[in-house]
């Protein structure tokens, strides 16, 4: 037991707390002060959360095999860049990267088809729905036999389990356009294409996305776990598992900093595009 | 006849039937190889009519047929005694009891930290976003550390899996009930003030019961997702039991038919459990005399 980290452990977690209560107390004027605030509290709250983690695993002597020290974790981040970058590499740019693009265009695609028909409307959504409830994660080991160990039986795995949320939402999303807008393109003389382009699509964008959102971590999540099923000798999910039975947890931690980085920064993305393309939506605006 | 066209069952009735027509294709196709390399190797030739037939009874296929499936659930789950290590019942059975362990800690954690959000401002700021950045982070990628560690720790079994279940279950009713719970109207609150009503009973009275849809909705998400997390929970124990152990072992021993059908038995499992919170949904809207 060492009482000097429990100490400081506890002052970082009561000091963040009080200036955080502090903090939202404050009336300010100008919005650029506000946005400050509502950036700065959640990052005190996280900086306090890993001064607690580093002061209790160090304070009470927890041993590194179940929970290394956060300051542990980052100097073996430093010190095995090139395996953490090789992994990068082969989950994230190829397998996640490939399957979620193929996955949402396709699904996005398939959208675009069946909203022409309103029986394979009804046929499918109802199917779509369902199927995106099913553990689809499942069939990870059935995409190993067919496509092998490598990068492509991951992408085939992410593939399906983006398919049908974008399939659903993009559907859901087409409807949205309100009748009165719809007869606007009509007296206009517009055409299918030019209605589905200049109004439907644009109409539909925060539904679509809404799916690339939920898809940009399902595809993570997808990719990794297929790799449990079977890898090259490189790969986060290949990592992580082979690490954890060697009891090298922080380089398993470290894996998972990197993932959870790579999917903040790809979740952050699609974000950000989002603003720039339905700016007009209420939600952005305000 | 029309109004069978014109709701949801004919469509789905049509659709499914022309996936398994697929299917039934898909078999043939891929299974062909195989077969056409059988019978070169026996120096045989073989026929159209009996390479269709053999490719729908081979005991390891690429894809097998549905009724190949079909017959292997029928066989596991009714044959089979519930106790024996083979009854899909009682793989299902583990898998199910983590799941619902881990649903009702993880709806119980995010109805916690909801009301904690509603009522406390800095809460609401702080840790709000951090809920949110949770689950970008690929979490299923830390089950098998979790599990592994939780085991040296001395705790095994039902508990780290359905601890994975927990931490993929809290997020939806956190994001579901914290919009809930701020559902009611300005007018709404107003009256409560003009009654004099405490935090409680607002809480209580108008707050709780007006979160109840948004409750339920987030459920029906939040059931199926723990049942990806005890799955996939069950993967790094090294296939002891469970429907993710029955993945993974029919994985290394190329078992396809038996991973098929752990699959169907999971689908099956969540589509179940899906329609039961659908099924409480009802009951408590009836109860509180909304439209049911």
């Amino acid at each position: 037991m060492n009482w000097g980290w429990i100490i400081f452990a506890l002052t970082i977690w009561l000091g963040g707390w009080a200036v955080n209560e502090w903090l939202v107390r404050q009336k300010t004027d100008g919005r650029a002060m506000a946005r400050a605030i509502s950036i700065v509290v959640p990052l005190i709250f996280g900086i306090s959360l890993l001064a607690i983690w580093e002061g209790v695993t160090r304070g009470f002597n927890i041993p590194p095999v179940l929970l290394p020290p956060p300051s542990a974790i980052w100097d073996r981040i430093i010190n095995s860049v090139p395996i953490l970058a090789a992994d990068f590499r082969q989950t994230f740019l190829k397998a996640v990267l490939i399957g979620y693009g193929l996955g949402c265009g396709s699904g996005f695609a398939a959208a675009i088809l069946i909203d022409r028909s309103p029986f394979l409307k009804r046929g499918l959504l109802p199917l779509g729905n369902f199927v995106s409830a099913l553990p689809i994660i499942g069939i990870a080991p059935i995409m190993v036999m067919w496509f092998g160990f490598d990068w492509p039986s991951k992408a085939a795995v992410v593939i399906i389990m983006t398919f049908f949320p974008m399939l659903v939402n993009t559907v859901e999303g087409l409807t949205s356009a309100t009748n009165m807008q719809k007869d606007l393109m009509r007296t206009y003389a517009a055409g299918y294409w030019q209605t589905l382009l200049k109004l439907r699509l644009p109409a539909a964008s925060p539904f679509i996305f809404n799916a690339l959102k939920i898809n940009s971590t399902l595809a993570l999540i997808g990719a990794i776990v297929a790799e449990f099923f079977g890898t090259p000798i490189v790969g986060m999910g290949f990592r992580i598992s082979t690490e954890v039975g060697r009891m090298n947890v922080d380089m398993v931690w470290a894996e998972i900093a990197v993932a959870a980085v790579a999917g903040s920064l790809f979740y952050g993305v699609v974000t950000f595009i989002e603003r720039a393309v339905t700016f007009w939506h209420p939600s952005i605006r305000t | 006849m029309t109004r069978l066209w014109q709701g949801n069952t004919g469509p789905v009735t049509v659709v499914v039937a022309v996936i398994i027509l697929l299917w039934y294709v898909f078999v043939v196709v891929l299974n062909t190889p195989w077969e056409r390399d059988q019978a070169e190797r026996a120096g045989t030739e073989i026929g159209f009519s009996q390479l269709v037939k053999n490719t729908m009874a081979q005991e390891r296929p690429v894809l097998p047929a549905p009724h190949q499936v079909v017959t292997e659930i029928w066989k596991t789950t009714v044959l089979k005694k519930i106790t024996s290590k083979r009854s899909l019942v009682y793989h299902a059975w583990i898998t199910l009891s983590a799941t619902l362990l881990g649903f009702v800690i993880g709806t119980a954690l995010g109805i916690l930290i909801a009301v904690g959000i509603i009522h406390n401002r800095a809460m609401d700021k702080s840790v709000m976003p951090w809920v949110i950045a949770s689950q970008t982070i690929p979490i299923l990628a830390i089950a098998p550390m979790i599990i592994v560690v939780l085991n040296a720790v001395g705790l095994s079994g039902l508990l780290p899996k359905a601890l994975i279940s927990t931490y993929l279950s809290f997020f939806p009713i956190v994001v579901g009930m914290v919009k809930g719970l701020r559902s009611p109207e300005a007018i709404q609150m107003d009256l409560m003030h003009t009654y004099y009503a405490s935090a409680s009973q607002t809480f209580w009275k108008l707050r709780w019961p007006s979160a109840m849809p948004y409750l339920f909705t987030s459920m029906k998400v939040a059931v199926a997702i723990s049942l990806v997390g005890a799955i996939v929970g069950e993967l790094p124990t090294g296939a002891v039991a469970g429907l993710g152990a029955r993945l993974l072992a029919g994985s290394y021993y190329g078992q396809t038919i038996q991973i098929w059908a752990a699959l169907f038995a999971a689908a099956a499992l969540a589509a179940t459990l899906v329609a039961l919170v659908g099924v409480g949904q009802r009951m408590v809207m009836a109860r509180m005399g909304g439209p049911a």
